[in-house]
């Protein structure tokens, strides 16, 4: 089964005089797990900004299918910035992933499904806290529950695991793949972490200075992943 | 005391505009806003004096002043360092152009004072009817859009990445905080609007970790405060504002305080 899901068309994004990436094409299929790798400021939080429509490409677009009303996005950036006073508790930052034209109190499903995110991304004895108190790891594992909550088709993450220690990282991880075999949850995984990127996903978009290449995830050898650094 | 019929209006007027200002100045706070709201304020004295100079009331010429610059001032730039100096810019201008519109309408002074410092005495039973209809629209308004105005408001980045449109809660907060302005102004005066607005609702988050639970706290901290007021001006004779201010200031240094030694 491959079927569409987003499909970047002849993409080019610079910012006043100096591009970043251009011409790139990809189609993403439902279900694709894909990892985005590359040197430091080489434009993968920029590309997927431009995904999430944050950013307008230079030329060329993001299609969604069928279109993205119809896509739910969930999106874990790299850096947000969270006041230290910041007052709402862990539970109560998840729970604010259910806009719409309805009550201001949640529904008892979307109590039931905030419960079970919270138990299964492990955050059960810290939800009281407030978010601003949490560690860095807790509130990754946080903006990861809060995009999971609404039960997104795509899951956007850009380095969203690189301030988790490895255990934690592992459990998240294996989270995010069953329900990416599962409920068919298309993931895009922004890492510098190549043994990562080949336990979890099954296809790899490498961007580099010289152009990005993309394929299965078995066929990326060491030397390319060697050479994008070095370009 | 309750036996005069301008001290019922008084409790009635303020006790409506407290609730008003308590759950307004969670998405204040939330939204950073304190500032944005200082100018409002200004901007309503001038509004104030120009419903009196165009011989409207002063709320009329209040509301159609927030309300419009509040989203002019909303939208002017996106920068928050840019835009706290155009807002002083603008607040500048406004309140030149309250004092130009009170002086071309050949109103005493007192009407300058109470429009800076409130006249919650004076009020009568229609400026309450008509306080009662405006905030129960904000609050209708409010009820509806709860979802998307709280996700905004706590985790903007989350809510525009869901394709919330941002701009269009924005604006719609805007003209909330306008109106609340103007209502709280009733009571206060346009000077000490921040009071209601903003005290009660930043000590508020330092004892709740969810939205409900600030909003609850920081009305009965702007309830306490408006009914003090009342009632120690009713008993000394010196002005209500003046109490209110004392009661919301000790109640945020207590918040600071108690968190402070939470620590
Ligand atoms: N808003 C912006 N204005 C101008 N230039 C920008 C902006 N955002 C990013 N850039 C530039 O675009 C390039 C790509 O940045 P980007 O953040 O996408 O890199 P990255 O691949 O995510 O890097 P990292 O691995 O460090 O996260 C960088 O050279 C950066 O300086
Ligand atoms: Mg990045």
């Amino acid at each position: 089964m491959t079927e569409p899901i987003i499909a970047l068309d002849h993409l080019t994004v610079s910012f006043p005089g100096h591009p970043v990436f251009s011409d790139l094409n990809l189609t993403v299929n439902r279900g694709d797990f894909l990892s985005i790798l590359g040197p430091n400021g080489v434009g993968k939080t920029t590309l997927m900004r431009t995904i999430l429509h944050q950013l307008k490409p230079t030329s060329g677009r993001v299609v969604y299918y069928p279109s993205r009303r119809e896509v739910t996005v969930g999106y874990v950036p790299q850096f947000r910035n969270i006041d230290p006073e910041y007052p709402l508790s862990i539970r109560n930052f998840i729970e604010l992933n259910f806009p719409g034209f309805r009550l201001p109190w949640l529904s008892r499903n979307e109590r039931l499904t905030t419960n079970a995110i919270i138990q299964q991304t492990g955050l059960t004895q810290i939800e009281h806290r407030p978010l601003g108190e949490a560690s860095g790891g807790e509130k990754q594992k946080a903006y990861l529950a809060q995009a999971l909550v609404e039960k997104p088709d795509l899951l956007i993450l850009d380095e969203s695991t690189a301030s988790l220690d490895p255990v934690t990282k592992t459990e998240l991880l294996d989270l995010v793949k069953r329900l990416n075999e599962t409920s068919g949850l298309t993931v895009l995984f922004v890492t510098h972490d190549i043994p990562m990127a080949r336990r979890y996903s099954n296809r790899y978009l490498m961007m580099s200075k010289g152009g990005t290449e993309s394929g299965r995830i078995q066929d990326l050898s060491d030397q390319q992943v060697w050479r994008s650094d070095h370009v | 005391m309750f036996s005069y019929v301008f001290m019922q209006n008084a409790y009635l007027a303020s006790t409506i505009i407290a609730i008003i200002c308590g759950i307004v100045g969670v998405f204040v706070i939330a939204r950073n806003m304190s500032f944005l709201t200082h100018t409002l304020s200004e901007i309503g004295f001038a509004g104030a004096a120009f419903g009196l100079f165009a011989g409207w009331s002063a709320l009329g010429g209040m509301l159609l002043f927030t309300t419009v610059s509040s989203v002019l001032v909303g939208q002017l730039s996106a920068k928050t360092s840019r835009r706290e100096s155009s807002i002083s810019a603008i607040s500048a201008l406004f309140i030149g152009l309250g004092i130009l519109f009170i002086s071309l309408s050949n109103k005493n002074a007192s009407y300058a004072t109470n429009i800076l410092f409130g006249s919650v005495i004076g009020i009568d039973a229609a400026a309450v009817h008509q306080l009662i209809w405006l905030s129960v629209a904000v609050l209708a308004v409010i009820f509806v859009m709860y979802r998307f105005l709280t996700f905004d408001s706590f985790d903007p980045v989350g809510a525009s990445v869901h394709g919330l449109w941002t701009n269009v809660i924005s604006i719609v907060f805007l003209v909330i905080l306008a109106f609340s302005v103007s209502v709280a102004a009733q009571v206060v005066g346009s000077l000490l609007i921040f009071i209601l607005l903003t005290l009660p609702a930043s000590a508020a988050k330092y004892f709740s970790h969810s939205v409900v639970g600030m909003m609850t706290i920081a009305v009965f901290l702007a309830l306490i405060g408006v009914w003090g007021g009342l009632y120690l001006g009713y008993v000394t004779n010196w002005p209500v504002s003046f109490f209110i201010a004392a009661i919301e200031a000790g109640f945020y240094f207590c918040a600071l305080l108690i968190e402070r030694f939470k620590k």
